[in-house]
């Protein structure tokens, strides 16, 4: 018998491995292709969005029924079984093809249909065009527009009619442009910073109060000091309703496809754009324009509309401050564990403990964080710094710090743990050179092992970021809201505020999918905020990696 | 290649200078009058006495395991870091217990320098790897710094190769230029004693008898103890030789005493390679 000739049996392909390697091979692949999937889905779905697609005209005509004329945008296209239509209720021919196609139309026009989505029967559509003439009204309140322009009324009188009313739209919008970023200035920034001295000097006053040292010279002051900036106050209000009335004053008239005439203020106008009139180029330019909105913008409409930009600001400042709080905390711990704590019993105890708290389900870190940090902790910190303004709470109320606090605990153990491998891995033989040369061990510590280890403290910073940063639950307890009204980070000091509630754009994704009135107009929004999440954590992770081989190739330990 | 045609030192050279001596009657840098040593239960040194006399070169050789790095990191308290490591007994450094309470032990550690088997010079430059010991001493003049690391350099006869990249990072150099790295770091900060644990067993030959090269000229200045396995070096390179076995000091004398007319059997078997 002959040991050196292969056999080639099932035993034999066992023996080789080769199945184990088919299996490994066949997971990598299908986890591979799961998140190019998933990704791709939400990229596709979420990108279409910003996309100024066609809008057609159409005559709806269901049997039965008085035919009426319908424009709109179609946003989806389905087959269902002629069945389900007839059980929903709708009067379907008998006999025909088993399947038929369903379009859902986003009709616009709310103030007028009630409802601007609609579900119909795509056999019932006839005479389909798309007239160039047909113009898109994206508005402040209220949705879309769809319609012909008839003209532009200047303080109720027209000014244009027929050709010459679209170029005098576009004029008179680029004005409404201009006064629409004036007047946010005066609101976000001038009148918030009145608003924020008043609000000190009455801090002010009720802490002499408290202090029982608000006599007569110093509440004459403070009046002074009040009725300036009362004065202050009053002299933006009288700019500001110049401005709104100024805003007011020209409006459009629009015919609908039902021949339906309805005027519309030109300041509820964000954009008006032709779609069917709009070359592919321009298309893309107007996509480009919508993208960029989307990203730098405030959300508008109960977050259906606009951009995110407050959602994506919030969720990186979080994630920011998460990980100034938990690198020194963590590695600290992880320092004292490995290279001072005696090994035995109670070390592995911890470690144990450690472990396990990285397994905690992020909700009860939630319950926690609202528990100790915003009640005990904000509550004592309010009493002992803030009493001026009790009851309303400052910081014993959720918002950014408590926020990013509660992520901190949650991201700790990862920190801890990657931190104490790179510890573990520095070798023996450098620690030894540094103490040989009359070093301390905190010396040694501080001067040869610590920088050592930082690619491996980044590794925990960059898991910690991938951990916290996509977590939801617990931040709905601790400081995240729908809306906040303004951003952390402002020009009234201290500027940077940790009291503040913050939007993230997880929660963003709970919101707008989940909560919002209008489902249909939010859902590719969605699938937008999501892909921008998934960037967002993408881009905090890429440059934490790539500070990490800076760091690796600086301190490359010895490999003989 | 010029020092491996033609060395400028070697067997021949030493022993004439060697001629005579004898270790009782020198000074003394280090004494043990009587050293015990355990890991945990189990014992590894057993009631070693020698004395290192001063600005010699005293060699440790012995089969593995026999207790001579054990001994070398005896003189700089290394074992200490090492978990369950006891000691009995003492180690006199210039008449000093270096085991006494309340002994400076990053203090002994300067006086007492130590190179290892493997080259660990620090992932930095190499002007900062020679001056982290004066770093560590509070030194920050530029002047002071720059001038021990050119004379530290200099007398670890590395000057001449690295002077025009004294700020590339240490892990450049070749095995046998991080170690006589870490030999300039070490005398640096101008220690007392040199303590060498197996300097050469990781480099090549070349590198290997630039290093013994240096033994000699350093010795002039230091006191230096090298552990060694290659019995060759040791007596290339040392005055003294001990020789250990099991933990005990089994023969210590004057180099050519130890090599050419051992007293014990056991040192002859070894040095004549029946054992090892």
């Amino acid at each position: 018998m002959n040991n050196f000739v292969k056999q080639d049996s099932l035993k034999q392909w066992f023996k080789s491995g080769a199945p184990g390697i088919w299996l490994s091979g066949g997971a990598v692949a299908i986890a591979v292709i799961m998140t190019i999937g998933l990704i791709t889905l939400i990229a596709v779905r979420g990108l279409a969005h910003f996309w100024p697609s066609d809008i057609v005209e159409a005559r709806y005509a269901v049997p039965g029924a008085a035919p009426r004329m319908i424009m709109g945008e179609v946003v989806q296209v389905e087959d269902v079984p002629r069945e389900r239509l007839k059980s929903a209720g709708l009067p379907v021919a008998e006999e025909g093809s088993t399947l038929m196609s369903r379009e859902l139309i986003k009709l616009g026009n709310r103030e007028l249909y009630g409802s601007d989505f609609v579900w119909i029967v795509g056999e019932w559509l006839q005479e389909q065009k798309a007239p160039k003439g047909i113009i898109v009204l994206e508005r402040r309140e209220w949705g879309n527009f769809y319609g012909y322009l008839v003209n532009v009324k200047e303080a109720g009188k027209v000014v244009a009619e027929g050709e010459a009313a679209l170029p005098e739209m576009r004029e008179r919008l680029k004005r409404i442009d201009s006064l629409a970023s004036r007047i946010s200035r005066i609101e976000k920034v001038e009148i918030s910073s009145v608003n924020h001295e008043i609000e000190q000097l009455r801090l002010q006053a009720r802490s002499l109060e408290l202090n029982e040292r608000l006599d007569a010279a110093a509440q004459a002051d403070l009046a002074a000091e009040r009725s300036e900036l009362d004065a202050r106050y009053h002299d933006l209000e009288t700019q500001l309703n110049a401005l709104r009335q100024e805003f007011d004053r020209d409006s459009l008239t629009l015919r609908d496809a039902t021949g339906q005439e309805t005027e519309i203020r030109l300041g509820n106008v964000v954009h008006a754009y032709q779609p069917n009139a709009m070359s592919t180029f321009q298309k893309l330019g107007f996509y480009f324009a919508k993208l960029w909105e989307f990203l730098s913008s405030d959300p508008r409409e109960a977050n259906t509309e606009g951009g995110v930009f407050p959602a994506i600001f919030g969720t990186v400042i979080m994630t920011l401050i998460m990980a100034v709080i938990v690198t020194p905390f963590g590695v600290i711990a992880a320092i004292y564990l490995r290279e001072y704590a005696k090994q035995g019993f109670m070390t592995r105890l911890i470690r144990i403990a450690v472990n396990n708290l990285a397994g905690v389900p992020a909700i009860v870190y939630g319950v926690f964080g609202l528990g100790f940090f915003v009640y005990v902790l904000g509550g004592s910190i309010d009493q002992l710094f803030f009493r001026a303004s009790l009851p309303a709470p400052t910081f014993g109320t959720p918002g950014l710090l408590w926020a990013s606090l509660t992520l901190a605990i949650l991201a700790v153990p990862v920190v801890i743990v990657a931190t104490e491998e790179g510890l573990a891995r520095i070798p023996r033989s450098v620690r030894e050179g540094s103490l040989a040369l009359g070093a301390t061990q905190a010396e040694t510590l501080w001067r040869v092992v610590l920088p050592m280890a930082s690619p491996a403290m980044m590794t925990g910073l960059i898991l910690a970021i991938a951990r916290a940063a996509g977590e939801v639950a617990p931040l709905m307890l601790v400081g995240v809201v729908k809306l906040a009204p303004t951003l952390p980070v402002n020009l009234n000091y201290p500027y940077l505020h940790l009291d503040q509630k913050i939007m993230h754009l997880g929660f963003h994704i709970f919101d707008v999918g989940f909560q919002s009135p209008n489902v249909e107009a939010a859902r590719p929004l969605v699938y937008a905020t999501a892909l921008l999440l998934v960037l967002v954590i993408a881009a905090l992770n890429l440059s934490a990696v790539a500070i990490r081989n800076r760091l690796r190739e600086k301190y490359r330990a010895i490999d003989n | 290649m010029r020092e491996m045609q033609r060395p400028r030192f070697g067997l021949n050279v030493g022993r004439r200078e060697r001629q005579g001596l004898d270790p009782v009657t020198e000074p003394v840098a280090l004494e043990v009058p009587g050293l015990n040593l355990f890991y945990g239960q189990k014992q590894a040194l057993f009631d070693i006495k020698l004395s290192i006399p001063k600005q010699r070169v005293t060699s440790f050789i012995g089969p593995s395991g026999c207790g001579k790095s054990t001994l070398l990191r005896c003189f700089n308290r290394m074992n200490d870091l090492v978990d369950g490591c006891r000691i009995n007994g003492e180690i006199s450094l210039e008449g000093q217990n270096i085991f006494a309470q309340g002994t400076d032990v990053a203090e002994l550690r300067r006086r007492v320098g130590m190179v290892f088997q493997k080259p660990n010079p620090f992932p930095k430059s190499i002007y900062e790897n020679v001056v982290y010991g004066l770093r560590i001493q509070g030194i920050k003049k530029k002047r002071m710094l720059d001038e021990a690391v050119e004379w530290a350099l200099k007398g670890a006869a590395l000057w001449e190769e690295v002077k025009d990249r004294l700020h590339e990072s240490a892990l450049g150099l070749s095995g046998g230029q991080q170690q006589r790295l870490v030999i300039a770091r070490t005398i640096a900060v101008q220690p007392e004693v040199l303590l060498l644990d197996e300097p050469s067993s990781a480099l090549d030959p070349i590198s290997s008898l630039k290093i013994e090269e240096l033994i000699y000229e350093l010795k002039t200045r230091y006191t230096i103890v090298i552990v060694t396995h290659n019995m060759q070096q040791a007596a290339r390179v040392s005055d003294y030789t001990a020789f250990m076995y099991m933990g005990k000091l089994i023969e210590y004398g004057d180099t050519d005493t130890v090599f050419t007319n051992p007293t014990k059997k056991q040192t002859e078997d070894y040095i004549t390679g029946r054992y090892g």
